[in-house]
């Protein structure tokens, strides 16, 4: 089965809400993603949480890829070539659950998320294809 | 000769083995998940496989954005379960089965499937969560397990088509193994889910119940068409790991009986689902 890498990649834009970690994010985020893999560690963690700004001026990020982190502004990070198992080390040093954590990124409140979660949540209707409208 | 006597698929969603690990299981929240494993367990108990050939994938734990194996198989004697962040799941260690690992990674390289061999890892929540689920908490797990790690992170994932495809290869790997095995493969993952962006929360029920209903039917040329945009756009960003289902179906052959399903929304984030499925010759 053939494939058109170029018609392949560009689908991936049609789908509201989501950024699909392709080669180009991840090469733009691969810094960010190894920096936040490194809070694996409990030894990084202190020191993380120690001074974060300190901790992250040791890899070579982008001075708005490091102010995205420290924001916890996820979907920034998203934009900017951060994974989401990769971003969960900072979330999970933080105590939060991948629930709580994701829920940010909806612009709902923690709680509404949760609300939406539990009655089954979001349905595909309308968030399938931008262009398509459905 | 060894032989695939059934395939498993399940949801390896991490809260589901936080909760066991908590003891959360009987909550009213986590019960209805943890219902539909109950058959299942009393099954597995009774076919004692030997050795489960595990597909799942690892999440950013045992791989970084370093090396990105599209299909990697472990050839280890053991594998630790990982520290994820909050420390190991306290589950025993997983023992491999090198011989029969080995021989399979050999045959799908002469098969034509370029594998990557891992004699080393730690194995996260993608395997051990499946584990629990199928096994409970023993203090010693019942089987031998060959991991074999999918990338379904970073795009573009193996096709559907080339998962069953590695499926049969397994499958062909398998029954050449002189020594006398009861094999299962397990296929993790899924099902709708996506975990990250304004979307997030996505969940599908009636796309996850055609995959399973396609799952439990025979032939599956359906399933092998499946593109990764309609995973996308139907199931989330996260839906992807049902192409670890494919390689547990193609391993099967055309035909099958199904003898078990399950589904519930949800956990966590995550639409679980859930099947057990016997070969049919």
């Amino acid at each position: 089965m053939s494939i058109d890498i170029h018609e392949y990649l560009a689908e991936f834009d049609d789908i509201p809400g989501t950024r699909v970690y392709t080669a180009k994010r991840a090469r733009q985020g691969y810094w960010m993603n190894q920096f936040a893999m490194s809070l694996m560690k409990a030894e990084n963690r202190e020191r993380w949480k120690a001074d974060e700004r300190a901790y992250i001026d040791e890899w070579p990020m982008s001075e708005a890829q490091k102010q995205a982190i420290l924001d916890r502004d996820y979907n920034r990070c998203l934009d900017l070539g951060g994974n989401i198992y990769f971003l969960a080390k900072v979330f999970s040093t933080d105590g939060l659950s991948f629930l709580q954590a994701v829920g940010t990124m909806t612009g709902m409140t923690p709680e509404d998320y949760q609300a939406m979660m539990i009655a089954g949540g979001r349905s595909p209707q309308g968030v399938r294809s931008i262009r398509e409208k459905r | 000769m060894a032989r695939i006597t059934a395939g498993v698929a399940t949801s390896h969603v991490p809260a589901i083995g936080a909760a066991m690990d908590l003891v959360k299981t009987a909550e009213p929240y986590w019960q209805p998940v943890f219902a539909g494993y109950d058959w299942s367990r009393r099954w597995i108990a009774q076919e004692k496989p030997d050795v489960v050939i595990l597909v799942y994938n690892d999440h950013a734990s045992a791989f970084d954005m370093k090396i990105i194996p599209t299909f990697a198989i472990g050839c280890g004697e053991r594998y630790k379960p990982a520290d994820e962040g909050w420390g190991p799941r306290p589950v025993p260690d997983v023992e491999g089965h090198a011989d029969l690992a080995w021989h399979i990674a050999q045959s799908l390289i002469l098969d034509e499937f370029d594998m990557t061999i891992i004699n080393e890892m730690d194995v996260d929540h993608g395997l051990t969560v499946p584990m629990s689920l199928m096994f409970g908490q023993p203090e010693q797990w019942p089987s031998k397990v060959i991991p074999l790690a999918v990338n379904v992170v970073t795009y573009p994932p193996p096709s559907g088509n080339r998962c069953w495809l590695l499926g049969e290869a397994i499958a062909r790997a398998v029954e050449s193994f002189p020594e006398d095995l009861n094999v299962q493969v397990w296929g993790t993952g899924g099902m709708s889910h996506q975990l990250q962006g304004p979307r997030a929360g996505l969940i599908n029920k009636e796309w996850d119940n055609r995959f399973l209903n396609l799952m439990s039917d025979d032939d599956g040329e359906a399933l092998r068409a499946i593109s990764h945009i309609e995973y996308l756009r139907e199931t989330g960003s996260e839906g992807i790991e049902m192409v670890m289902w494919l390689i547990m179906r193609g391993a099967l052959g055309k035909k099958v009986r199904p003898l078990h399903r399950h589904y519930h929304v949800l956990a966590s984030n995550t639409a679980v689902g859930h099947l057990v499925l016997e070969p049919v010759s």
